[in-house]
């Protein structure tokens, strides 16, 4: 049991381990429809329950056949290969871009500084499906509609406030007496930036860099918009896997997107951890 | 470019710095500064010495006057292409690099054989005594630690210049102490020039040849730390130097340097600087430490009478405060024996001192 300072009430108590239920339950209601796409991907039989063999854990109820189909099945190797190569394309130019962009906010002598910080966060906030339209009707005059390039920028653009608000926090922590001590020692403004800025503020830009790939692999809006059919990528054949052939191939897939979302989460983590160690206490 | 007399090793001519284009920060800032040096900027914060240090080394632009290492002007020298080494009061070491790695930029930069580079920082990690902690990252070093690394550092590619701002402002005092020993052994052991800012006079007065005194702009007086002390040129820099007494009077005879004032506890002779005229008010400075209390077998030819206010225990020494008849107060500092006198409440006392141990500066 427990022990209670002295003066708690009863109120007290009640209160201690009503905090910890709840808590709980506002845990279990984030959790839970993801938990259960888990088991349910295992099905043997195409449908979307619990059969009665799964609940009773019979081996024979269980399978990996839908992730078979999800290999076998071209349309989907080619969702998955799309994914990741306008995710990583996207998240590079996001990287590159929102790291000089916040950089250059981060000056002191930055004009404008709150307005063309708004203008370039309202990606995050402007509903997609206004962006989505907007983009439309402006790629149809350059042909951009129906091409990876043109996918590859919008998700960009979608990644770059990720990439600002994240190495602008790294930035925020930037002495700058660094600079200006990489250039007493006889480096140029160039080098110093890549010696020793870059170096700092890395754990920034990588955390940047992978929500902005995170943010174009699980993008659906702008894809229906954007891409033909050769560009479709996952989230995009999920949607269209929902209405036209309903099987737990989707499950499946969503499975393997959890697994790889918990698999960033954990490297952002371990890279933190790292550059934190890396720097010392100081 | 201006030719400014190559003799000069650093030459500030003239130096100005606006940052609005309408008020001055650094009003024509002069000064000639020999190989070898360590010149000190001291001043209240606010009083332009770090924005004269910021302009030499280049991270400030000049708005007008010239600043010349070996008579060639270096205002239009990119800060990077100065060759000047510089040290921060938050050290300012790259914490994620090891402190070998620190020392080994400044070379790397210019393009050193590995070798050699490796040899320089193994005998500069020696040289400030840190030899094991090359492997170490500035992080896991203490604050006097780092400020060393930093000094390596600024040293290390053997720069024309070593600049320091403020550097053992965020140490502890005995730390401080440490360091400015340190710094000064280094400074006489390898004969660099230093132009160090600082607003601590103590450091100030402990280790430089030359002390430049800032106030508002404009520098009161630049001598060596015993002049500054012993003969200020004017009250500011009598007042922020050290401790002083200002005893209010009026100037009654003037004779070549020396003044004879006419104050409310009578008439007393002081040191006369330039700008004091006859029948002018007029403030004549004494030290605390030059005032004494008799009985004394010190020499003395001025005196005055005052009255006790208080006196405070301070260790090695008494602070004595007493009061003119006008209300000025009178600081007196005895050293802590058994002369050292005790006074009742608002008892009347004498104080002497030598006329040549007085100041009077024009009042205002």
């Amino acid at each position: 049991m427990k022990r209670f300072p002295e003066y708690y009430t009863i109120w007290n108590i009640a209160g201690h381990y009503g905090l910890r239920i709840f808590a709980l339950l506002v845990l279990i209601f984030l959790m839970l429809p993801i938990l259960v796409i888990m088991p349910l991907s295992f099905n043997s039989e195409p449908f979307f329950t619990f059969t009665e063999g799964m609940l009773a854990l019979d081996a024979e109820a269980y399978s990996l056949r839908w992730y078979q189909e999800v290999v076998d099945d071209d349309k989907w190797r080619l969702a998955i290969r799309n994914s990741f190569v306008v995710g990583i394309a996207a998240a590079l130019i996001a990287t590159v871009l929102g790291t000089l962009a916040a950089v250059g906010l981060a000056s002191p002598w930055m004009p404008y500084k709150r307005f063309i910080t708004a203008l370039l966060l309202s990606p995050m906030i402007v509903p997609l499906i206004i962006i989505a339209a907007g983009m439309f009707f402006f790629y149809t005059r350059f042909n951009l509609v129906g091409t990876f390039a043109g996918l590859i920028i919008a998700h960009a653009a979608l990644g770059v406030p990720f990439v600002i608000i994240t190495v602008t926090a790294t930035l925020s922590g930037f002495d700058r007496s660094l600079f200006v001590a990489g250039l007493s020692l006889g480096a140029g403004p160039f080098k110093v930036f890549w010696d020793v800025v870059i170096p700092l503020i890395r754990p920034g830009v990588i955390s940047g860099g992978l929500f902005a790939f995170v943010t174009s692999f699980d993008e659906v809006v702008l894809v229906l918009f954007l891409a033909g059919p050769e560009q479709r990528t996952i989230p995009r054949q999920m949607f269209s896997g929902l209405r036209e052939q309903i099987n737990p191939t989707i499950l499946a897939v969503a499975t393997l997107l959890v697994v790889l979302s918990a698999a960033l989460l954990f490297t952002l983590e371990a890279l933190r951890r790292r550059s934190v160690r890396l720097s010392g206490s100081a | 470019m201006n030719d400014l007399g190559s003799d000069t090793f650093l030459r500030f001519d003239n130096v100005k710095k606006s940052y609005d284009q309408k008020s001055l920060v650094v009003k024509g800032f002069d000064m000639d500064v020999e190989d070898g040096e360590f010149i000190t900027l001291l001043g209240p914060s606010g009083s332009g010495k770090t924005t004269v240090l910021m302009m030499l080394a280049g991270f400030e632009s000049v708005t007008s006057g010239d600043i010349a290492i070996a008579g060639k002007s270096i205002n239009r020298t990119a800060p990077n292409k100065r060759n000047i080494g510089m040290v921060f009061q938050n050290y300012a070491l790259f914490p994620h690099m090891t402190v070998a790695e620190n020392l080994a930029y400044p070379l790397t930069v210019r393009k050193t054989p590995k070798a050699q580079i490796k040899e320089r920082v193994a005998e500069y990690l020696k040289l400030v005594e840190l030899s094991d902690f090359g492997a170490r990252r500035p992080g896991q070093l203490s604050g006097g630690q780092r400020q060393r690394v930093a000094l390596a550092r600024a040293m290390i590619f053997e720069p024309t210049l070593i600049l320091m701002d403020e550097p053992l402002g965020a140490l502890d005092k005995n730390l401080r102490e440490q360091m400015q020993f340190e710094i000064t052994r280094l400074h006489k052991q390898l004969g660099f020039t230093v132009i160090y800012v600082t607003h601590d006079q103590t450091e100030a007065l402990s280790m430089s040849s030359r002390i430049a005194v800032f106030n508002d702009g404009v520098v009161q007086q630049c001598a060596p730390p015993a002049e500054l002390y012993e003969r200020p040129s004017n009250a500011f820099v009598a007042d922020f130097i050290g401790e002083n007494n200002f005893v209010p009077g009026k100037v009654i005879t003037l004779e070549g340097t020396t003044a004879q004032v006419q104050t409310d506890g009578g008439t007393i002779v002081a040191q006369a600087v330039d700008g004091l005229a006859i029948g002018h008010a007029c403030r004549v400075s004494i030290r605390p430490e030059k005032l004494f209390i008799p009985p004394t077998s010190h020499a003395h030819d001025n005196a005055l009478t005052v009255r006790f206010n208080t006196r405070i225990y301070v260790g090695d020494f008494i602070r004595y405060y007493f009061k003119l008849p006008d209300g000025t107060d009178i600081i007196v500092k005895v050293l802590n024996d058994l002369s050292a006198p005790e006074f009742a409440d608002d008892a009347e006392a004498q104080l002497l001192w030598l006329a040549s141990d007085s100041i009077a500066f024009p009042a205002g």
